[in-house]
């Protein structure tokens, strides 16, 4: 008997009760994806190893850290000077929330530019938004652990937005807070949401997410089915499997961004105070207002928008609104042709008008509003909704370049 | 396509300028902290224990940790750093956190606020506006203390090195602000009363305690860029590996 007849014993008798090379083979060993995939297919599988380092990263935090207001500033601190290498942990874990949002960030982008949400893949694009949604709610809760006083006051300011809300409003923040300020209490249900409840919803939407993703198969630049040409085995011509060519494919762009990653962990943490605001070291003092509250920057697009409207309830709407109407473009795009590459100029402009609305408003909202800020802030906000509206309008009768039948 | 998407939202970036408008403050230098430099490092424990701690704590920083980073060893350090007693009265442990025994409702009634821990200090407020800060207290008799600073305005510290640096006045000149009105600013200061050191001397000294105070803000910081040099070099390493293979792969796709 040799090892491998062991082995392949091992494994019909898991087989036989589970169904590990079904599930792997479904997923990993053949799973055809388009054989054409660039630079802007590497963040998908970024943002599961981003993922998998914050879970990894948290679980080992939370063995020192004090959910507690006396104590969870002190415990940060603590863990980053006498725990064995506690400050490696806790600014992977810093520097992975901003990074896990630029991938997030890259990853929609890319699917703006080749309609990865238009038919048949719009349940996946709901899923992902859902994903961004949850995202949020882990960076937000997870911001006010560390207690200082940019945690107390983002979270006070951004809680008390609900307060516009009518009727309810007031009690609403009240009961998210648990207390008539942000306290002791915000912090522990904070805390347990941000371990326990979100994480798991995270994870069970990217399984949805990825399982959808495998039931239609992926997109690609070129915004072509593959399953449309198959062979006689039912594998699509333009397909290979995503083992090996992906795995390792994706093993480069996973070491590229390592070191881009690692850059920032271990020579620039705060990088300039946008991953670690300089006013979070100190200690959350609910006495004393910072001069200047901004929200971490991959908030500060939706919080530019907010504070672009001058009245507090449309504000909030018009916030929120930025993001549902993110979760509507599968239908306000009424486009046929799915690639930026065969799609008509005006999609082109549309996309560059959306980019530079966003990275405006976030370049924005990180600083104090003048009245010039603010005016350009009113413009970007109609230059991102304005993105929507106008996919909507030109997508109904788009003079689109002709798609070629075959990947190339 | 997606190269001429990119090329187009590079152009149209740049329009976009803000300008900022910078606040008056006078000292205005910048510093540049010599990670390397351990006797000026010592030297800023020593300001530091000596001047500072009396109100001040750096509650997260260790004395012995202190110690093994800036090449002190242990006796020197209980001989030389440690002032304090414990709750028991004894000689605080070389062990021990850098704390002090006052308590903050006394600070509070004392200096109208709590003095801040500066385990953290030079992280929030940054290493120049620390070395400005220290070198800015002028005479001015409207504050309690006698004392005012011209980056801290109002400030509720008392000049504690005074008896180093001496007192000094401002010279003040008329500038005008963004929007057109004129402003009183200080752009210098004369010595009325000489201390114990020179200005060099005295600018040296509070180089040395913002670098002891930087030091201690982030005490591992030469850990984590020595661990990341090699981090970052082995992943160059496999950089090159993991390319070939995949180019090894992906021969035989057109």
């Amino acid at each position: 008997m040799s090892n491998e007849n062991n082995d392949k014993g091992l494994l019909s008798w898991i087989d036989e009760r589970f169904p590990l090379t079904k599930l792997w083979e479904e997923h990993i060993s053949k799973y055809y994806a388009p054989k054409n995939f660039n630079f802007w297919y590497f963040f998908g599988s970024l943002n599961l190893l981003v993922l998998i380092l914050q879970i990894v990263t948290g679980i080992f935090l939370t063995m020192h850290y004090k959910p507690n207001g006396a104590e969870a500033f002190i415990s940060v601190e603590h863990i980053m000077r006498d725990v064995d290498w506690g400050w490696l942990i806790r600014y992977l874990h810093s520097t992975g929330a901003s990074a896990f949002f630029i991938v997030v960030y890259l990853h929609m982008f890319r699917g703006l530019m080749y309609g990865s949400y238009q038919k048949p893949r719009e349940l996946i694009w709901l899923f992902g938004m859902f994903i961004f949604l949850a995202l949020m709610a882990e960076a937000f809760m997870g911001y006010l652990l560390p207690w200082g006083q940019m945690s107390f006051w983002g979270a006070q300011v951004i809680i008390s937005l609900f307060g516009a809300i009518p009727i309810i409003g007031d009690d609403l923040t009240l009961w998210i807070r648990g207390d008539f300020v942000i306290s002791d209490a915000t912090l522990n249900r904070f805390f347990a949401l941000h371990v326990i409840a979100v994480p798991l919803v995270l994870i069970m939407l990217v399984v949805m997410h990825i399982i959808a993703l495998h039931e239609v198969g992926s997109n690609n630049p070129e915004g072509i089915e593959i399953k449309k040409y198959k062979d006689v085995n039912g594998v699509p011509l333009d397909g290979i499997p995503f083992h090996p060519y992906y795995t390792v494919k994706d093993i480069v762009g996973v070491v590229v961004f390592l070191i881009l990653f690692c850059g920032v962990v271990f020579f620039m943490p705060e990088m300039g105070g946008y991953f670690l605001e300089y006013a979070n070291f100190i200690p959350a003092n609910p006495f004393k207002t910072p001069e200047h509250i901004a929200p971490v920057w991959y908030f500060t697009p939706f919080y530019a928008i907010l504070r672009a409207v001058p009245h507090k309830l449309s504000g909030v709407l018009a916030m929120f609104g930025a993001i549902a109407v993110l979760f509507l473009l599968p239908w306000i795009d009424r486009g046929k042709v799915h690639s930026i590459r065969y799609r008509a100029n005006s999609f082109r402009w549309l996309l560059v008008m959306l980019v530079i609305s966003f990275i405006g408003l976030g370049y924005l909202g990180a600083l104090p509003s003048t009245e010039l800020r603010t005016f350009f802030a009113r413009i970007f906000s109609l230059g991102y909704f304005g993105f929507f509206l106008g996919i909507w309008w030109i997508s109904k009768n788009e003079k689109t370049k002709p798609v070629p039948e075959r990947i190339l | 396509m997606e190269k001429t998407l990119i090329v187009m939202v590079g152009l149209l970036l740049p329009l976009m300028g803000f300008t900022a408008g910078g606040g008056v403050s006078f000292p205005n230098d910048d510093i540049t902290i010599d990670w390397d430099d351990k006797a000026s490092m010592q030297r800023g424990a020593r300001t530091f224990v000596n001047y500072c701690m009396g109100c001040h704590e750096a509650s997260y920083s260790r004395y012995n940790r202190v110690g093994s980073d800036l090449e002190i060893d242990d006796f020197q350090v209980v001989e030389n750093l440690i002032f304090t007693t414990d709750k028991n009265g004894d000689k605080t442990k070389v062990g021990a956190l850098m704390t002090n025994n006052m308590s903050a409702d006394y600070a509070a009634q004392a200096f109208g606020i709590t003095p801040p821990d500066l385990s953290l200090i030079a992280r929030s407020r940054g290493v120049d506006w620390l070395y400005n800060y220290l070198r800015g207290f002028y005479v001015d008799e409207s504050r309690p203390f006698g004392m005012n600073n011209g980056v801290f305005s109002k400030v509720g510290m008392p000049h504690v090195l005074a008896e180093m640096q001496g007192y000094q006045v401002p010279k003040i000149a008329m500038r005008l602000d963004d929007n057109g009105e004129q402003h009183e600013v200080i752009v210098g200061f004369d010595i009325v009363k000489p201390g114990t050191l020179s200005k060099s001397e005295f600018d040296q000294t509070i180089h040395d305690l913002v670098g002891f105070l930087d030091y201690v803000s982030e005490n591992y910081r030469q850990t984590r860029q020595n661990v990341g040099t090699f981090v970052i070099i082995f992943l160059f390493l496999f950089l090159i590996l993991a390319y070939f293979l995949k180019k090894e792969f992906w021969k035989d796709i057109n």
